[in-house]
């Protein structure tokens, strides 16, 4: 399929010998937001590691079948490349300590050795802070460094550097779990715009969250994919028990 | 699927629902107390019988109210989704329906209080009133047992039954045009008992608007609006 951006066939991942997912088979349509749910352990980290290759760092990872990013095999790319169309958010907010805001936003492009322009710069730094709606609130701080910003605030730096490498997807690993309610529901906003750029994986514990802003749920148990459908469907009418147990409240 | 499981514990949510659950079924309990108390009122003209149970419509009132805000408050406190959220919000629609029933009962009841002290016993049979409360009455007890077991089965019997009712219904207008014609002096009785009949036919209704949220909070299927043939049949649904 043409708008499939990310495709997943007989997918499978391991540590050393641990059997970490399971033959996984998903798609993934450009201009969607994904949310990946699932119990601890149950290989949705995983699942989104393996997306940008952060996954193979971890001594004696492999990874077996396929995973393909427009149509190319991930593990067949240049992993730098790859990271720069795949761009990360985690679960703290891990702005570049000794950087300025403005630095933090082009660090993509400063530790890739790109060189630009100052006016390229400016422009880079100004777009990328306007998509993560932090711009209005930093602009005139630009060059203070990043951490003196608020938790939230920080977690939208980082979304604005993620999004200054102009990627394709951005996955979110529990990007608001360390937020309060209020940056919680900026950066929920702020998905919901980015929709029509990019196409976005997130992993939340939080269902609520799940709901209110995925337009498609994955449910994934014991490193398999058990479910996954339209948001609106998996939480009225689920069609597996065990999918139901979990949003249900009833797991263990 | 099965609203509690009862290997699993149960969560607070789960005990928060159960307890709806058998609150509302003692409301329905007394809906249908409130339908029987009238059909005895009916067939006896007893008059005392009938005000008993327009006294004690308040108290359906005070139930339907009590069980809007539990819905109310559940939903804002535990934010329930898939068979929770279906059952939730078939509550509230059964809850509605109920209070209708209890309206229904009072309905028939004051007429039984108002209806003149030279009532002709033979207009209960001709237009066969009293067999209509009995179906009416069996419905609604039909479905209730159907939501305390869960039993969709038992629910969708219930859609044949109102055919019963549909019937007498249909036919009661020429009887008791007849009836009037030859009773020229009873006409007033004769248009209570009319009218009850009338009320009569909701009360079907009503217990078939209750099967079907059964239905669609376990099944998660709306029947609403498809024709007889297709909710008898679990396999025809789509």
């Amino acid at each position: 399929m043409e708008s499939a951006i990310l495709k997943a066939e007989n997918f499978n991942a391991f540590f050393g010998k641990s059997h970490i997912l399971k033959n996984i088979n998903f798609e993934v349509e450009k201009n969607t937001v994904w949310a990946i749910m699932g119990p601890s352990g149950c290989g949705k980290t995983t699942f989104i590691r393996c997306v940008n290759r952060m996954h193979e760092l971890t001594p004696g990872a492999t990874v077996e079948g396929s995973l393909k990013l427009n149509g190319e095999e991930i593990y067949e790319m240049n992993p730098v490349m790859l990271r720069r169309k795949v761009g990360m958010v985690f679960q703290r907010p891990n702005p570049f300590p000794t950087m300025s805001i403005y630095d933090n936003v082009i660090a993509g492009f400063i530790l890739n050795g790109i060189k630009l322009s100052k006016n390229e710069k400016d422009e880079i730094v100004e777009n990328s802070l306007k998509q993560a709606a932090l711009w209005m609130e930093v602009r005139s701080t630009l060059h203070k460094k990043g951490t003196f910003l608020s938790g939230g605030q920080q977690q939208r730096l980082c979304i604005a550097r993620a999004l200054s490498m102009n990627p394709e997807i951005l996955l979110l690993d529990e990007a608001t779990s360390a937020l309060d309610p209020i940056s919680t529901a900026k950066i929920e906003e702020l998905i919901h715009e980015l929709k029509s750029e990019y196409t976005i994986l997130m992993v939340t514990h939080n269902m609520q969250q799940a709901a209110r802003v995925s337009d498609k749920t994955a449910f994934f148990y014991l490193g398999e994919l058990v479910e996954s459908g339209n948001t609106k469907m998996i939480f009225t009418n689920p069609k597996h028990e065990r999918t139901q147990d979990y949003i249900t409240g009833h797991f263990g | 699927m099965a609203l509690f499981n009862w290997k699993q514990k149960l969560t607070p949510l789960d005990n928060e629902l159960q307890q709806l659950k058998s609150e509302l079924i003692k409301m329905w309990e007394m809906v249908l107390f409130q339908l029987e108390k009238t059909a005895q009122a009916l067939a006896n003209m007893d008059k005392d019988l009938a005000r008993e149970v327009v006294l004690t419509e308040k108290r359906v009132n005070a139930y339907e109210l009590k069980i809007d805000s539990d819905c109310e408050d559940i939903i804002a406190l535990f934010a329930p989704v898939a068979i929770n959220l279906r059952f939730l919000l078939a509550v509230l629609k059964i809850n509605m329906n109920l209070e209708r029933t209890g309206d229904i009962a009072e309905g028939i009841a004051k007429f039984v209080v108002n209806i003149p002290e030279d009532f002709d016993a033979e207009l209960l049979k001709i237009t066969r009133v009293t067999e209509m409360f009995k179906q009416g009455n069996e419905m609604v007890a039909q479905v209730m047992n159907a939501f305390e077991k869960e039993d969709t089965v038992l629910a969708r019997k219930v859609f044949k039954k109102d055919d019963l009712l549909d019937e007498i219904n249909r036919n009661a207008a020429s009887t008791v045009i007849k009836y009037i014609q030859n009773n020229p002096g009873k006409i007033e009785s004769a248009l209570y008992i009319l009218s009850s009949i009338r009320k009569l036919e909701r009360v079907g209704d009503q217990a078939k608007n209750m099967a079907e949220e059964i239905i669609f909070y376990s099944e998660a299927k709306v029947l609403k609006h498809k024709p007889k043939n297709k909710k008898d049949n679990k396999e025809n649904e789509g």
